[in-house]
């Protein structure tokens, strides 16, 4: 493996040339501009396009209309640009478009966003949180193979750090499963064949070949996010298994949570940490698991509590349930502010830990 | 491929006019469309498809469909198509022509469509010079809402945002889309033209005869902005559509062509 420093923001654009992304478009905006960025430098040589588009709308429509013509496409920006693209990628999930969204996000108060959308209809996006630039290459990597995988929209949750760090970092090529061809996409070979093709979430069909229609279309789409939601969870748990405390955070904030846990376990406290991987479909299931012998369950978040909704429907015990995060972002109002910090978290974790639990004697440490 | 030559047979006696207008519909017509008696969309799309056929690029074609009446179309027509999201044709269609270079790529809107939700769309569209075709039906009138004011509805016009008829100081001015199309750099082609009588057909399906062959041409944006009779929107008689449109539409949106490659005189034109 050979490690090159680059910027996150190409590291994950070349994750995303590796995964064959033809299509980029979007609209500048902080944290997600070096993205658009490196897309705009590195996709001309992989003889793709990238449009830095006139608004995220117009961004979203061009990625929906690539993606449509049988190319993998992608776009993004940050919550706010994000929440102007809602209405394409509700309609990217109904007419069952593949459509990769970068969110490179300023803090995690989108994770409403992500995982509940803003769209219409009934919905919901497969949702990665890496929690560092390394796991963020595979992630884009999978996520396309996801998209084409369901035909839907899915999102990277991103952030500052994410989009801007620079990292020792092999942008290796996923060994994903091969994929069917798209003999839905359009290429305008079967018009005037008497069976051309039709992308349309009322999916009525043609006169000559009626569609399933919006009724039976909805119906077959939210039966498939019903079984999505079976299958793409995904979840990692450090030092779960043994834990009297247990901190639940996701991307950025569970790489500074799993450091703290770390810490406390060299020191005896009995502390692990569990960070869905997917924040939609929300690893539920795995939750309840982690949280059956656990005293406390603390919600670290960079936000006014949003994932503990989740965390609230699946741990064993709701009234073990410990909100230690919060709304934290810096003087820009662009980035993290001084809550994602190893010490604070520390100290968060410990008020909570250390008013039920002495420090036990040292016991092995291992990570499933 | 033409599909409107007709050869005269004097051996034999003439077939009743109805069923030579039937047999003349163009081939990529899957059925009849459900719009209203005096509609002039339905005009609109055969020249199209026609046109298609005629330029032999009918296996190469992508139609990008906006919504309105027009929409129904997407059930009838038989070719490759995406039906979006309101007035985001022209950014759907960027992405597929850039990805699909070869194909033909036209957009289907109406006046709501392109000039009020996707007024952004079109112009930008049309200022990066993207190798698109688009088409506007414009009626002057939400049609598919049951009569509603839209952005190129005409001072004076009743609608039922404008029951006693649009006037500049309570709903502004009426937007002349193809005239700022024209006036960007990226256009390649950009013309009116209308369906209200047999001449004005004539000379419409040369209109986007020319803006396809644009495209092909590698002109940039293409523009046909056809006025369609819509007597239900306009609370008309249907067979009073065509005359309500030019005493009241052709004088604000006049017939012609604003921009082309290659100037034609109007003899040409009119040929």
């Amino acid at each position: 493996m050979t490690l090159e420093l680059l910027q996150g923001s190409v590291a994950i654009t070349r994750a995303a040339l590796a995964a064959d992304c033809k299509f980029f478009a979007g609209y500048p905006m902080s944290p997600f501009t070096p993205l658009l960025e490196a897309m705009s430098r590195e996709m001309a040589d992989a003889s793709g396009v990238c449009i830095n588009a006139e608004s995220e709308i117009e961004g979203a429509n061009m990625a929906l209309g690539a993606s449509a013509a049988g190319f993998r496409a992608a776009t993004g920006s940050c919550g706010q640009g994000i929440a102007l693209m809602q209405e394409t990628i509700a309609e990217a999930a109904l007419n069952e478009t593949p459509l990769v969204v970068f969110n490179m996000a300023r803090n995690q108060q989108d994770y409403y966003q992500c995982t509940r959308g803003g769209g219409w209809g009934d919905y919901r996006t497969i949702t990665l949180a890496p929690k560092d630039i390394t796991e963020a290459v595979e992630h884009t990597q999978l996520l396309f193979h996801l998209a084409d995988k369901h035909r839907a929209p899915v999102i990277l949750y991103g952030d500052d750090l994410l989009a801007k760090t620079l990292v020792g970092v092999d942008v290796a090529p996923l060994d994903l499963p091969e994929l069917p061809a798209k003999d839905w996409a359009l290429d305008g070979s079967a018009s005037g064949t008497g069976s051309s093709r039709q992308v349309w979430t009322f999916a009525m069909g043609k006169k000559n070949d009626p569609g399933p229609g919006p009724d039976g279309q909805w119906r077959r789409v939210a039966a498939k996010f019903a079984e999505i939601e079976q299958v793409e969870a995904r979840h990692e748990t450090v030092h779960a298994e043994d834990a009297e405390t247990l901190v639940v955070a996701f991307g950025s904030a569970a790489k500074f949570a799993e450091y703290v846990v770390e810490e406390l376990r060299e020191e005896g406290h009995r502390v692990g940490l569990f960070r869905p991987i997917t924040l939609w479909p929300f690893p539920g299931a795995a939750l309840a698991e982690a949280t059956r012998g656990v005293e406390r369950v603390l919600v670290f978040e960079l936000n006014a509590g949003q994932m503990i909704d989740d965390v609230r429907q699946w741990a064993h015990d709701r009234d073990t349930i410990r909100f230690i995060g919060g709304v934290s972002i810096d003087e820009s109002g662009l980035a993290f502010g001084p809550l994602l910090d190893a010490p604070v978290i520390r100290e968060r974790i410990l008020a909570e830990h250390a008013e039920h639990a002495e420090p036990a004697a040292a016991v092995p440490t291992a990570r499933s | 491929m033409a599909t409107t030559d007709i050869t005269i047979d004097t051996r034999t006696a003439p077939p009743p006019p109805a069923s030579k207008a039937a047999a003349g519909a163009p081939s990529l017509i899957l059925g009849e469309h459900s719009l209203c008696p005096g509609c002039g969309e339905p005009v609109a799309l055969r020249l199209l498809l026609e046109t298609l056929q005629d330029l032999d690029v009918v296996h190469r074609s992508i139609g990008v469909v906006g919504h309105g009446c027009y929409g129904s179309f997407v059930r009838i027509m038989d070719v490759d198509v995406l039906q979006c999201l309101h007035g985001r044709a022209p950014s759907c269609a960027t992405g597929i022509k850039r990805m699909r270079p070869d194909s033909v790529v036209f957009t289907l809107q109406g006046d709501g469509d392109m000039v009020n939700e996707g007024l952004q769309e079109i112009l930008h569209s049309a200022a990066r010079g993207e190798n698109i075709t688009c088409i506007l039906l414009n009626n002057g009138v939400f049609g598919d809402t049951g009569g509603q004011q839209t952005a190129t509805t005409v001072l004076g016009q009743r609608t039922k945002t404008s029951l006693e008829g649009r006037n500049a100081e309570q709903h502004g001015y009426p937007i002349p889309i193809a005239d700022m199309v024209a006036s960007l750099q990226g256009s390649g082609y950009v013309a009116r033209g209308a369906v209200s009588t047999p001449a004005a057909v004539a000379k419409t399906k040369r209109m986007i005869k020319r803006a396809v062959q644009s495209q092909l041409d590698g002109n940039g944006l293409s523009l046909v902005e056809i006025l369609t009779m819509c007597p239900t929107g306009w609370f008309v008689p249907a067979a009073e559509g065509a005359d309500y449109q030019g005493s009241s539409m052709e004088p604000v949106y006049p017939i012609g062509e604003l921009k082309s490659p290659e100037p034609q005189t109007q003899e040409a034109v009119h040929a």
